[in-house]
């Protein structure tokens, strides 16, 4: 397939201006007329769908959870960056701009980027005028902080429920417009597959997860804001429910997936305890700013209290490998080196799998420097969160962190317009693949999801409308009847196999093979042996799977068994993505290609392209399309934070 | 070495909204003290999955104490028996071999069971739809640094935004109300200068809004503020008051002052 990605050309600080100027608008008398389709309802879809419906558009939202504002992005703890350059320390656009396709290992389209960068300011104002309580300095001006990597301080934070604040500013705007009549929310309802007629994005079948009906709902567009795939790994720090089936569902139906290998993993998570856990927390990478990381120098030190390891027998080991950015180095090599700490069998904590997977983050330096006072006003809220899980107190004894996986980068092909490959499919938030290229800077997800929601789908999704009459689609077509059958029969078939083993263990067996073939670090070998092994687990789910109840009521295993399906399916397309890409990307690390120095080593004249697959009715053989990359502007170099 | 248990549970079953329910009993047994009290669920459920049984429903996403989905009413507590911590965030190192442990849905008139330990909340948000929120028009907002904020009025305006919906306080109520939800929102923007244009018309509709869904009033048991596992605070429902009171003060002048503009 051709992918056209639409990205202006021109100068780069113009084009978002001189794109939104060439879209097409509708009468504000006729959006009432056109109905459109908004599922999920984080930063990115609560604000899309709040937007879509202030302008006039006739609005559905969809969300799985009890309330739209419970979306995931509740849970973003550090910050949103703005390029606002309120601390005078040399920020601006550009250099957001530019930050941010490093960031990316250049694997991201720079007029996306720009944009991106360009629309941060406006995210905050509105935000502010919203209500949302930012921190703020006592001159009552909005405080800033510097966040994992930056060197300036352009992060916007509201204590350590960033996330939380800015998803009830978006929540607020969509109650307003329920309240309105111009959006209609379906709460518990989650979206099972997509309506495509002759070509185009007319609605999607979804259950009513209360009462199980599974119906179309029909529309002129769609807009779908469902989030990343991290729960493939089972354990990640997603919420519980976040599921890929209605991005897996849309590239079933022609949309392409993009990069799907491409995903992050996040430094500083509490390690695992037991194989009983659920999910991993996050602790945001803030603690970086005053934390030390470090693992004993002698392995043997393990089972020492850290306060008995001797300041000298520490191996502060990013101090020492990176003396310029030190403990702030990016994701991917903060996780990476934490990785090769364990495996090196210098691990803290306990033993889970036979490796110690843990490495100290020590507060007791930043404790006697700043006052306890200090560190209390900015992690207190984080501190208590530790204890609560793990039942010791960071100010007596270091925390334990380690890498889980947390954001995706890869998702569906979209263009400029966050359009996918199905006309009238338009994908934002994490559930696209733009912006982050092969890897994400901190607070950068809220960013995104924002710029899409508030400020870039109401356009292009108007444009889109605009050129198209409002017309109805019968219920009675055979592509929605269709549609409807296929997921009532899909339903019926998880519900009649009748085996032995649960939804959730058929996950976690997949997650842990997926971790350890396609997580932090991926082999030839270790890919193929994925490979080899995802078929045959798949094949026993479909043989062995047991699921009680009925699909008529409220059925928690039967909605689990649906998303644990088609990560199966998703896992598969992952490794094959991995296994094709012979280079190292920002989070995907091929251990056969790294520098001298053991740094992600990428090959820009083989595969500075986009990899968007197409599903072809065979897992194991999606086809290929690439989107070659270029940069204008930002030019290639080997990311050096030493 | 880790600490493993075996508890008892008596948990509410419901099939479906208006149908009978009733308590029975669970065996949990080799209860790792790090689990979380949802995990312990989870492997509860697991077992029940295996022998074809249908296992408890709960409601349950981040499990991280922010998104509010959870909540149980945990031997009598909402969220059980530590202060500031969500179902979710409650490990099992707070019980002990041998306990028996009762679980129940929150029980209010205005959240329905729908099944076993869920509830539907939607009241929640048709009190945020009736004002809880600055009529903004995307894209209309001022440069963010151009009205100055006082630190405290920011920082007690975040107090009370930190609410996460979960409902625990109106389960915790001798009266099923609903007072330091609606509290909290009006408060959260009653307290910034965005707020100010609204202020007295929200509270008349988010309160006038709280009392058509069902919920009692509040006669300061303080229960809420204890079961809150974000520790907002009674004063709010204070604050709240006033509001009210002096909305309502000013509401005939307002329907005036607008009848006098149309003549």
């Amino acid at each position: 397939m051709d992918l056209h990605s639409r990205a202006p050309s021109g100068p780069i600080e113009q084009r978002w201006s001189q794109h939104r100027f060439e879209s097409k608008l509708v009468n504000p008398a006729n959006r009432r007329k056109y109905e459109v389709l908004v599922v999920g309802s984080g930063l990115a879809g609560g604000a899309a769908a709040a937007t879509l419906g202030e302008m006039g558009y006739s609005v559905s939202c969809f969300c799985y959870q009890d309330s739209p504002r419970r979306a995931h992005s509740i849970a973003a703890q550090g910050g949103i960056n703005a390029a606002k350059n309120y601390q005078n320390d040399g920020d601006s656009i550009y250099r957001l701009f530019y930050d941010t396709v490093k960031g990316g290992d250049f694997r991201a389209r720079e007029s996306n980027v720009y944009r991106l960068a360009e629309l941060s300011v406006n995210i905050i104002d509105q935000c502010v005028a919203q209500g949302v309580p930012f921190a703020r300095e006592y001159s009552g001006l909005l405080a800033n902080r510097s966040f994992g990597g930056a060197q300036v301080a352009r992060t916007f934070y509201a204590r350590g429920q960033t996330g939380q604040q800015l998803l009830l500013g978006a929540y607020q705007a969509l109650e307003r417009q329920i309240d309105a009549g111009t959006v209609k929310m379906y709460p518990r309802t989650e979206m099972l597959d997509l309506i495509v007629i002759d070509g185009r994005a007319r609605g999607i079948v979804a259950r009513d997860l209360i009462s199980g009906k599974v119906r179309a709902h029909l529309a002129d567009v769609v807009v779908l804001c469902t989030g990343g795939y991290g729960n493939v790994f089972y354990l990640s720090t997603n919420a519980k429910g976040c599921n890929a089936s209605a991005s897996w569902r849309s590239h079933r139906r022609g949309a392409l997936f993009a990069n799907p290998c491409f995903t992050q993993i996040h430094p500083t998570c509490i390690p695992q305890s037991g194989d009983y856990q659920s999910k991993l927390t996050l602790m945001s990478e803030s603690l970086r700013n005053d934390g030390r990381v470090w693992v004993p120098k002698d392995a043997a030190d393990f089972s020492k209290a850290p306060g008995a390891i001797a300041e000298a027998a520490r191996d502060y080991y990013l101090e020492r490998l990176y003396p310029s950015f030190g403990n702030l180095v990016p994701r991917d090599i903060a996780s990476r080196r934490a990785k090769e700490m364990c495996d090196e069998g210098r691990g803290v904590g306990p033993e889970v799998a036979g490796v110690r997977r843990g490495v100290y983050l020590d507060f007791s330096d930043a404790v006697k420097r700043l006052g306890r006072k200090v560190v209390q006003e900015r992690y207190d809220n984080l501190f208590q969160m530790y204890e609560r899980i793990t039942g010791e107190n960071p100010y007596e004894v270091p925390m334990r962190m380690y890498p889980a996986i947390h954001y995706t980068m890869g998702g569906l092909w979209v263009d400029y317009d966050l359009q996918s490959t199905v006309p009238g499919l338009f994908v934002g938030g994490e559930a696209n693949f733009s912006d982050h290229g092969a890897n994400r800077l901190g607070a950068s997800a809220l960013m995104q999801g924002l710029a899409d929601g508030y400020f870039i789908l109401p356009v292009t999704v108007s444009n889109f409308l605009a050129s198209r009459k409002s017309d109805r689609v019968d219920e009675s077509h055979a592509a929605v009847k269709g549609a409807v059958a296929e997921v009532s029969g899909r339903i019926d078939k998880l519900l009649s196999i009748k085996g032995k083993r649960t939804p959730d263990s058929f996950h976690r067996e997949l997650g842990a093979l997926i971790w350890d073939h396609c997580g932090m670090g991926r082999t030839e070998a270790g890919l193929r042996q994925a490979l080899g092994r995802i078929p045959q687990l798949r094949e026993e789910f479909w043989t062995n799977l047991r699921v009680p109840g009925s699909g008529e009521e409220l059925n928690q295993s039967l909605e689990k068994a649906g998303r644990v399906a088609d990560f199966f399916e998703l896992a598969e397309l992952m490794c094959l993505d991995a296994l094709h890409r012979n280079e190292s990307a920002g989070g995907h690390f091929r251990e056969e290609f790294q520098t001298d120095e053991g740094e992600a080593k990428r090959n820009d004249d083989e595969f500075s392209y986009v990899a968007a697959w197409e599903y072809t009715g065979q897992l194991h053989s999606p086809k290929l399309s690439k989107e070659a990359l270029s940069f204008e502007y930002v030019h290639p170099s080997q990311r050096s934070y030493k | 070495m880790d600490r493993a248990m075996n508890l008892v549970l008596k948990v509410w079953r419901q099939k479906s909204r208006g149908a009978p329910g009733g308590f029975v009993r669970y065996e949990a047994k080799d209860v790792n003290e790090h689990m979380s009290f949802l995990e312990m669920l989870d492997v509860v459920n697991e077992a029940l999955s295996a022998k074809g049984e249908e296992p408890i429903a709960f409601d349950h996403d981040c499990r991280e104490g922010i998104c509010g989905s959870c909540g149980v009413v945990i031997d009598g507590v909402p969220h059980g028996p530590v202060r500031g911590t969500t179902a979710c965030q409650l490990h099992m190192r707070s019980f002990k071999d041998g306990d028996e442990v009762t679980i129940e849905p929150w029980r209010a008139g205005a959240f329905p069971v729908i099944r076993d330990l869920v509830v539907d909340r939607a009241a929640f948000d048709r009190i945020i739809q009736a004002g809880g929120y600055v009529s903004l028009r995307t894209g209309s907002a001022p440069e963010s640094n151009s009205l100055p904020i006082a630190k405290v009025a920011s920082d007690s305006a975040f107090d009370a935004a930190t609410c996460i919906g979960c409902g625990a306080c109106v389960a915790a109520c001798p009266n099923a109300s609903a007072a330091l939800f609606t509290a909290a929102k009006i408060s959260h923007l009653a307290l910034l200068p965005q707020g100010e244009p609204e202020r007295a018309d929200r509270a008349r509709k988010m309160v006038a809004q709280m009392d058509a869904e069902g919920f009692g009033h509040c006669t300061s048991h303080k229960e809420c503020e204890a079961a809150c596992p974000k520790g907002i605070s009674i004063g709010f429902i204070a604050k709240m008051n006033r509001e009210l009171l002096s909305a309502l003060v000013t509401a005939p002048n307002e329907v005036a002052r607008r009848a006098k503009g149309n003549a």
